[in-house]
């Protein structure tokens, strides 16, 4: 299959008063179209400054970022709804950025939006929602563009344990759905092992793989997953190559 | 939100006691001032207290009507409430605007923040004698003064709003492609909007102070003229009077702030 992201040599180094800050160091892999790959690493080890320079807000020091002209869609750890907008314009926002607020691209999204469940909030602020609808609702704010690659930064770490398993199974099942290509960061090493196709595991600070596992479960389902022997395996090595 | 929610007798009873508190308080309220006022009364007309000194409210009401049948109450109150209100507008816009512009640019901002900080600090009735030579003694010198007490404040205000945009929204709004002016269009300002409605709170406070100090500086005419005059000829029925108009002005000012508010804000 064809691959959508590549990573050769990447270094980034922050300037600031304070002295200089070496992020990533040396860091070289690639996802393949459709590819589910989770990312874990250390907190402050440079995940969220990997997926920056994957969707080119930042230029590498070093090396090179290749994109191949796909597009990308941005996911945060919090929702960033914005409160004075409905749900409904919330997911214009992308179309109206890019300015493509056409009635067949909005027909679009209202169309993710019911096939989703969010029908009924449509119209409501997102005050009104709970945090995992409100998180579903970011997901569909992201996919409003089509981008071909969805980066996701910690997606569900702001969520309760209960919704975090629900709502990861849900966004996980959307995202199989529409045939995406993912990038999910986290610390969480059970839920990258419930989602993803592959691995990658990023040293402490500077980030750099230190390995890539391939995971090879016949089940796609998160929550299955998580019932599964191997699973607890995976587990245990990954949290040792973590901790190494 | 259209039909009327069916509630349980608890919630009932819970609402009562919620209204029940609220008619209280607003109740005492209305006492204390009655007794305030009827305390007054008796002790300025049993001569308690020296009622040419410190007033009464009867007095007051006598002087008002005096006033308003000799066709001047109108005048005045008109003089300062437009030197407020003007004052008011082009500190508050001017202020929005050049924050904005403090926004956009980091080296505008490095380069405004000394002067900003002096300027904050300056008090400005200190240019009182500047002004009345720069801008004459009419009343555009008080809406000078006015607009250079507020604006500081309103600038000050304003920016401290709009760099307390949330990163994160910048950077969503980033990764969608936004240019920096679509990202202060779509969530600098919008967000920004509670910051906007408490600087206009502080700047009504602000504009009656500008309005009023500049009337004992330079006026021939207004609220603040009366005060000094009602001082000067030790009419001081003349003096609480004003004050009393100037307390019913600015509450009232306020009270057009807080509906904005309501208004604006209702979603959050
Ligand atoms: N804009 C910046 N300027 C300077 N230093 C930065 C900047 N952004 C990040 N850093 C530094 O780079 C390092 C990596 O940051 P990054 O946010 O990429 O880590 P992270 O793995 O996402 O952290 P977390 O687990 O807390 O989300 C940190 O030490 C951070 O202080
Ligand atoms: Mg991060």
């Amino acid at each position: 299959m064809k691959e959508v992201l590549r990573f050769d040599n990447v270094c980034m180094h922050y300037h600031t008063k304070q002295g200089e800050t070496v992020a990533v160091k040396d860091l070289s892999f690639s996802v393949k179209e459709k590819e589910f790959v989770g990312i874990i690493g250390p907190s402050g080890c440079g995940k969220t400054t990997l997926l920056s320079l994957a969707a080119g807000l930042l230029t590498p020091s070093k090396g090179k970022v290749e994109n191949g002209g796909v597009s990308f869609g941005y996911m945060l750890q919090k929702d960033e709804l914005f409160p004075w907008r409905t749900i409904e314009k919330n997911l214009f926002l992308p179309l109206e950025i890019k300015r493509k607020c056409t009635d067949e691209n909005k027909a679009r999204v209202l169309a993710l939006a019911e096939k989703y469940g969010l029908k009924q909030f449509l119209k409501s602020y997102p005050s009104a929602l709970s945090g995992g609808m409100r998180q579903r609702a970011a997901l569909i704010r992201t996919l409003a563009l089509d981008p071909n690659v969805l980066l996701l930064d910690e997606p569900f770490s702001a969520l309760d344990y209960q919704t975090r398993l629900s709502v990861c199974n849900d966004v996980y099942a959307i995202i199989r759905n529409e045939q995406k290509t993912a990038l999910l960061i986290t610390h969480d090493i059970s839920e990258a092992i419930s989602v993803a196709d592959r691995i990658i595991v990023l040293s402490k600070r500077p980030a750099t793989v230190t390995a890539t596992h391939a995971l090879d479960f016949t089940e796609n389902e998160p929550l299955k997953r998580r019932e599964n022997k191997a699973f607890s395996a995976w587990f245990e090595l990954l949290w040792r190559e973590l901790n190494a | 939100m259209k039909d009327k929610p069916q509630y349980t007798k608890e919630h009932l009873l819970y609402l009562r006691g919620l209204k029940r508190k609220g008619l209280l308080v607003n109740a005492v309220r209305v006492a204390v001032l009655a007794l305030l006022l009827i305390v007054w009364e008796l002790a300025a007309s049993l001569e308690w207290v020296n009622p040419f000194i410190t007033s009464s409210p009867s007095r007051i009401a006598a002087c008002i009507a005096d006033l308003y049948q000799n066709g001047n109450l109108g005048a005045h109150v008109f003089t300062t409430l437009w030197e407020t209100v003007v004052g008011f507008c082009i500190a508050v816009g001017v202020g929005y605007l050049t924050a904005l512009l403090l926004w956009w640019s980091e080296v505008f901002r490095k380069i405004a923040e000394p002067y900003l900080v002096v300027l904050n600090a300056l008090p400005k009735i200190a240019l009182g004698p500047l002004i009345i030579i720069w801008v004459g003694t009419g009343s555009k010198a008080i809406v000078f003064i006015t607009v250079l007490i507020g604006l500081i404040v309103a600038i000050l205000n304003m920016l401290n709003g709009f760099m307390e945009t949330d990163e994160n929204k910048i950077l969503l709004l980033k990764s969608m492609g936004a240019s920096k002016w679509q990202i202060l269009k779509k969530l600098v300002i919008p967000s920004s909007l509670p910051a906007f409605i408490s600087m206009l709170k502080i700047n009504v406070g602000m504009a009656w102070i500008g309005s009023i100090m500049g009337e004992y500086m330079v006026s021939k005419a207004g609220i603040g003229y009366l005060i000094v005059y009602g001082g000067q000829v030790f009419k001081l029925d003349l003096v609480m009077s004003a004050v009393f108009i100037l307390c019913v002005l600015a509450a009232v000012m306020y009270a057009i702030v807080a509906l904005v508010e309501k208004l604006v804000i209702k979603n959050r």
